[in-house]
């Protein structure tokens, strides 16, 4: 396989690894068979050398089928496309029922939300040294190389899954909500 | 793999199994946006056409395809009701359309290629299939579904001619090896199946369990009776009761009505869309009032269709007292065990459509169904038994998923049976609502090969075909209908029976005879003639159909023939004229059911 060829099939597949949770059982298979785990599967090194073009292209397609879920199951760009403080608590209100309500059910059912910690907010909590970053953050008098004793601020949220519309042939993922003409 | 499919009026679902294998429900991709497919468990059962701008409708596995089933098709049903086909299920059992007609949808504009209530169930299960095929047989015609073992849910109440045209919906989408399996009896596999040896605690011999289902569109019940054979279990289902269009969506628009009065009375009319959308919000609003006691009202918001929200968005409350009004004692009033649903004469003109029910009562259609089954079973000597008494209850479908309506069920239960001197019905713990009929399918297909348990039953009705007499007309009297009986109830499935009375069919003419059907006669035996019968005890199902073709006969000669019934392996009964002069061998008119009335 020419260079060319790889890179652009490693990002054919960090997609559908990243939305495609019966590819990526797959691909994991199929890695877990090899003998020797190539080092590094994500990001792949040609990544750093190359415009990040295809990153946002990629990244915009996802964030764009959740806006397009959330506006069609609870009007989520109707509601911020409007001023609200040109109306009464009650009117936002209102409307804020309509979006919780419709985009919690849209969230609920396409990404598993669980907190990152297990620990109540208020709690005291020991962080070893090695923690992920990604998943905890030390705020306040941070220093030291640990362990730290902390108050938990935040619990913090994971996606542990997430499963996306798949786009069809013809799919428009810019079209967030089309208009709507009554005959 | 064994396979079972519920193909339900709201929701249809496919489960599969592996002998030795937990029962799992298929991951079903469909159109949920305009080109956009999401897997989902449950396949709504709707089928849209969109119009021709909206080009191409592709599915992972047809890029090609034109219309739309499941989620979205359901969704559409809102703005383009002409152009959804909804309650195929419903449509299917209706006796006085005929269901090889293509009807629907109803008022569905020109350029909509209208289809049968079969061929709306058939691209349900073709969609099923054409999803299981992608998961599981890549290619391998030996992997795909139609090379399964499948068995398919009807209701208890279909009659033999809703269950032929079931098969017919199966065959056209290629499934072959579909056997028939009634729902309630479904729900009792997967029950046993959920409670591993633990079932065999909880029923003994003697008991007579009440399976009430109560989904989306129907209401089934059903009763079986626990027997013991030499210190075994043995289950048999003695009883099933009508086809009621009443279920958890009529509760849902009961309560957009309610509420829809209530913004009418505010000077604010719901367009379409956001009646739609009430009727989504009050199933919210009512599972969330019936599931937490302490929520005394639940708010509703009612967006309009444009992009404002602020300022547009109707709002209205739920109360607790709205949904025990109109739930509790609208859909489950407390009623005397005598109780009998009130039909309502329907005018002269009805518009074309579903024959839903016209009492919305649920109690009052269980002491109905418990009441005319009141001889079942054999009543010990001395006791006087005005119904049937159940002494367990099995709940089943989504509406029973609230613990106070099941409360309700089992309460007006309790009291008919307290004056009847007997106790109280025990609950049987661990259903599964929503999926048991797909899972029991699966494992009642299982059970088939292995030793598992098998609820015996045989056909729930009887079935008789009205013969006139030969009487000089009399204006004004209609001549007399005489009943003969040519499958006597509780048939068991491959068995037959060849009629002795001979009747005459003319040559090259179709004679149509009137078909009845009876839950209650378990005692007549094939060839009974019936003079007269109560009230209620036969009712009569679409009319049947036998044509002597010409082939080598005389056109007008009259050929006498020997009626034949067949209960089929798949759960189907096929009726036959057999010539007693055959000009061939095995020679044999079909004689075909559900032709519709009039």
């Amino acid at each position: 396989m020419s260079f060319g060829a790889r890179f652009f099939f490693a990002w054919a597949c960090f997609f559908r690894v990243l939305f495609d949770g019966a590819f990526a059982a797959r691909a994991s298979a199929v890695r877990d068979a090899m003998p020797s785990p190539p080092p590094q599967v994500l990001p792949p090194k040609a990544a750093a050398d190359k415009k990040a073009e295809p990153v946002s292209a990629g990244f915009a397609e996802g964030a764009l089928a959740l806006l397009a879920l959330l506006q069609r199951d609870g009007r989520f760009v109707d509601f911020l496309e409007q001023d609200v403080a040109t109306f009464s608590d009650a009117d936002v209100g209102t409307a804020a029922r309509v979006v919780h309500e419709g985009c919690g059910r849209a969230l609920r059912q396409h990404v598993t939300i669980v907190a990152s910690c297990k620990e109540e907010e208020g709690a005291t909590l020991e962080v070893e040294p090695g923690f992920d970053p990604n998943r905890m953050k030390l705020t306040g008098n941070v220093s030291g190389k640990g362990p730290w004793r902390g108050t938990v601020r935040h619990r913090g949220w994971i996606a542990q899954k997430v499963s996306l519309p798949e786009p069809m042939t013809g799919h428009d993922a810019k079209a967030l909500a089309p208009a709507e003409v009554e005959l | 793999m064994i396979v079972g499919i519920d193909l339900g009026t709201t929701h249809s679902a496919l489960s599969y199994a592996l002998p030795g294998t937990p029962v799992a429900i298929l991951s079903v991709p469909q159109v949920v946006a305009p080109r956009a497919v999401e897997a989902r468990p449950l396949l709504p059962s709707f089928l849209f056409f969109p119009h021709e701008s909206e080009g191409k409708q592709p599915l992972p596995w047809d890029a090609g395809r034109t219309f739309v089933v499941g989620e979205r098709a359901r969704d559409e049903g809102a703005s383009q009701p002409t152009r959804v086909v909804s309650s195929a299920k419903s449509w299917l059992s209706h006796r006085s359309v005929d269901r090889r007609a293509a009807m629907l949808p109803l008022s569905a504009p020109d350029d909509v290629d209208k289809v049968s209530a079969v061929e709306a169930s058939w691209r349900y299960l073709e969609h099923l299939a054409e999803a299981y095929d992608a998961q599981f047989a890549e290619g391998d015609d030996a992997q795909k579904l139609a090379a399964q073992e499948i068995v398919l849910t009807v209701p208890a109440s279909f009659d033999a001619a809703a269950r032929e045209l079931t098969v017919e919906a199966a065959f056209a989408a290629g499934l072959d090896k579909v056997t028939l399996l009634e729902e309630p009896q479904a729900a009792v596999y997967a029950w046993i199946a959920a409670r591993g040896d633990a079932w065999r605690k909880e029923l003994h011999p003697g008991d007579v369990l009440l399976v009430v289902d109560v989904g989306g569109g129907t209401t089934d019940f059903s009763a079986i009776a626990v027997g013991d054979e030499g210190g075994n279990l043995a289950l048999s289902r003695v009883a099933v009761g009508d086809h009621i269009l009443l279920g958890g969506d009529n509760m849902d628009l009961a309560l957009a009505h309610l509420l829809s009065a209530r913004f009418e009375a505010e000077g604010q009319t719901l367009d379409a869309w956001q009646f739609a959308t009430l009727t989504h919000a009050c199933r919210a609003a009512k599972e969330r009032l019936l599931g937490d006691e302490t929520l005394t009202t639940y708010p509703i918001a009612i967006a309009n269709r444009g992009a404002k929200l602020l300022g547009a968005t109707l709002r209205a409350e739920l109360s607790r007292a709205d949904v025990e009004q109109t739930l509790v004692q609208g859909f489950f009033p407390e009623v005397a065990r005598d109780a009998r649903p009130v039909s309502r004469a329907r005018g002269a003109l009805t518009q074309l459509g579903l024959p839903y029910a016209s009492d919305p009562a649920v109690t009052r259609h269980l002491a109905s169904f418990l009441g005319k089954q009141a001889g079942a079973l054999p009543v010990p000597s001395g006791a006087r038994r005005t119904f049937l008494h159940p002494t367990c209850i099995l709940f089943n479908g989504g509406v029973m998923k609230s613990a106070v309506l099941r409360e309700r069920i089992v309460r007006a239960l309790t009291g008919w049976l307290a004056e009847e001197g007997a106790p109280p019905p025990r609950v049987l713990p661990g259903a599964d609502y929503d999926l048991a009929v797909a899972k029991g399918a699966a494992a009642y297909a299982l059970a088939r090969h292995g030793t598992g348990l098998r609820i015996r039953g045989g056909t729930a009705r009887a079935y008789y075909v009205g013969i006139e007499d030969a009487a000089p007309a009399v204006p004004g009297v209609a001549p007399k209908v005489r009943a003969l009986c040519i499958a006597p109830f509780g048939m068991e499935e491959g068995t037959s029976i060849d009629l002795p009375m001979e009747l005459g069919l003319v040559v090259g003419e179709k004679v149509q005879f009137r078909f009845y059907g009876s839950s209650v006669r378990r005692e007549d035996t094939a060839g009974v003639l019936l003079e007269r019968w109560s009230e209620g005890e036969l009712e009569e199902l679409a009319p049947i159909d036998v044509g002597v073709p010409t082939e080598g006969r005389e056109e007008g000669d009259v050929v006498p023939v020997r009626l034949h019934a067949d209960v089929t392996a798949i759960g189907t009964l096929a009726l036959m004229a057999i010539p007693l002069t055959p000009r061939a061998p095995d020679e044999r008119f079909g004689v075909e059911l559900n032709v519709r009335e009039g």
